[in-house]
């Protein structure tokens, strides 16, 4: 069993479009993560059909009994999030500053505040209109932990990819650097950067290349809308070869990806498009690739 | 309208954060353009807070005004007095510090600065020292200041190094500036610590099926955050008319709506503004910027 995550560092590259047509052309040999939980896109095209569901609960926040509470204060002072508030006369605590250290329950003199556990958000595990099943999830506004949601869709993917006996795990990662894509990452087999010849694109891809590097994943790369500007194109090019990573395809600026979307279908199911032959014949590549 | 009017404006202060559910809509060509139309006559301070991928600082040419190295606190453990108790372990919720053996462990990329192992620790054993998480500049770009951070490769948490951003801008730049926040993508704590602070949101979309599923989310966060948004369309024409259709359903503003075309993909690609080579481009820039001007008079 393999696992390939496609990430991007920038937005809008097409890395979810991309990853949905990769979960067309895989079928029933793979099962779909969609790993980009803050913004998940993927069902949109996927069509995914649930069979199962379950809440997902993750760090916690501090609560406030206010009977037991005598107003001294410490918990204010010692707090480094400005979680805790009393100009309405109570100190009471916002959820959206708590960080969840828990510091002022052991300050607290009277054992007045508990620490309750967080429900974030939902997994779900669904089968997709490409007959392979698809593990998501939707993270509650303003819920903290993505990266944790992010690493349960992970895990609950593995367990299904092995026992069903899938031979990919195709994931859809997170954008940015930060705790949510380190989350994609952590096991991967090889990453598909989806980069685009812009000056944001090639920065973004550098950055994120450099978070991959450390993690020692092997990957590769495709640049789409490699029309949009040759010189770019070529400098990502030349950072590619310097840097061992698999320039896998080009893909042109074409608006048919916008067409197919609308549409609420990945670009792969426009037979007589140009495009879908390429991006058959990246999926075909990229299985190569994986059996060394 | 009178000199002492415009004066008492200029003085208002006003926050507009511009933010976005997906990621690639177009939030960063907004924000540098606008700031940069707004400079030509008045105050402006653009911030870039996608400190994880920030990109607003490729479309600014300007010139160097302050570069310093960002920090934040994580515990150092020291040995002389430690009597191996646990009890940092204990108190700390993020598995940031552990007792191994004879030895007291810190994972400095867990750690969330809340300084309860330092300060609960009985021999004081655990001080807090400063560690590099991120860099931030500061440019000026003709009329126009610019600060913007980045996060070192490998720290997780973007968090921290946009709250110290924003303390800097507001210690040095005065009230009498219109601030704009280019926020990092999502809906998650980025966004929220980039926003809380804000007094008005852009939400930039563009016409399509993700572009209108994020930006649902997007404007839920916003209205737990109870803060006040309108909407700027990107790519207008692409896509569909179902992000027009849910706005004036929630009674959202549309503000102005960014026209698709491949030039300007391209000059975006080459890190140029668009607004002075695209005059329809500039016309609906000519909205955003006036009902700016107009949520500074209300404010």
């Amino acid at each position: 069993m393999k696992e390939i995550v496609i990430i991007s560092g920038k937005g809008g590259t097409g890395k979810t479009s991309l990853t949905a047509s990769f979960a067309m052309l895989a079928g029933q040999t793979a099962v779909i993560a969609d790993c980009d939980v803050d913004a998940a896109d993927m069902h949109l095209l996927l069509k995914p059909e649930r069979i199962f569901e379950e809440d997902f609960y993750s760090g916690v926040a501090a609560v406030i009994d206010q009977d037991k509470c005598i107003q001294c204060g410490k918990c204010q002072e010692i707090c480094r999030f400005n979680a805790i508030d009393n100009s309405t006369g109570q100190y009471l605590v916002s959820n959206l500053n708590c960080e969840g250290c828990g510091y002022c329950g052991h300050v607290c003199p009277v054992g007045a505040i508990e620490m309750i556990e967080q429900n974030v958000g939902k997994c779900y595990i669904s089968k997709t209109k490409a007959d392979n099943k698809m593990v998501h999830a939707g993270l509650k506004i303003g819920a903290d932990n993505s990266g944790k949601l992010v690493a349960k869709v992970k895990h609950e993917a593995k367990a299904s990819a092995e026992k069903d006996g899938k031979e990919y795990i195709i994931v859809d990662g997170s954008p940015g650097i930060g705790c949510p894509v380190v989350s994609s990452l952590s096991g991967a087999d090889f990453v598909v950067f989806v980069t685009e010849p812009t000056v944001s694109g090639i920065h973004d891809l550098e950055r994120v290349y450099q978070l991959v590097k450390k993690f020692q994943i092997p990957s590769g790369c495709i640049i789409n809308k490699a029309d949009l500007n040759e010189k770019v194109s070529k400098d990502i090019e030349k950072f590619l070869a310097d840097n061992e990573i698999i320039h896998l395809t080009n893909l042109p600026y074409d608006e048919s990806f916008t067409t197919a979307m609308t549409k609420g279908q990945t670009i792969v199911e426009d037979k007589t498009s140009p495009i879908t032959a390429s991006i058959e014949q990246c999926w075909q590549d990229l299985k190569i690739i994986l059996e060394k | 309208m009178t000199t002492s009017i415009v004066c008492l404006i200029e003085r208002l202060k006003m926050k507009i954060a511009i933010a976005s559910g997906k990621g690639g809509t177009g939030k960063t060509t907004v924000a540098t353009n606008l700031a940069k139309y707004l400079s030509e006559n008045r105050k402006v301070v653009l911030v870039d807070l996608d400190v994880e991928e920030p990109n607003s600082g490729l479309f600014l040419n300007g010139s160097l005004m302050n570069q310093k190295e960002m920090f934040k606190k994580i515990p150092n453990w020291e040995s002389e007095n430690c009597t191996l108790c646990g009890k940092c372990q204990s108190v700390c919720n993020f598995n940031a510090i552990m007792k191994l053996g004879e030895n007291i462990m810190v994972f400095p990329e867990l750690c969330h600065s809340c300084y309860a192992c330092s300060e609960l620790c009985p021999t004081q054993s655990l001080p807090m020292i400063p560690m590099k998480m991120g860099m931030l500049t500061e440019y000026k770009v003709e009329q126009l200041g610019f600060v913007g951070s980045k996060l070192d490769i490998g720290q997780e948490q973007a968090v921290p190094l946009i709250a110290q951003t924003l303390d800097y801008v507001d210690e040095m730049y005065s009230d009498d500036y219109l601030k704009l926040y280019d926020a990092p993508p999502g809906t998650s704590c980025p966004v929220i610590e980039a926003t809380k602070d804000a007094d008005f949101i852009f939400l930039v979309t563009e016409p399509t099926p993700f572009g209108l599923h994020d930006m649902k989310l997007a404007v839920e966060t916003m209205r737990e955050l109870k803060k006040p948004m309108a909407v700027i369309i990107n790519r207008y024409g692409i896509g569909d008319a179902e992000v027009e259709a849910y706005c004036k359903v929630e009674g959202i503003d549309i503000i102005a709506n960014f026209p698709n075309q491949r030039y300007i993909a391209e000059l975006y690609s080459q890190g140029k503004l668009i607004y002075p080579h695209v005059p329809e481009f500039k016309a609906e820039l000519l909205k955003a910027a006036d009902y700016c001007k107009h949520l500074v008079k209300e404010n």
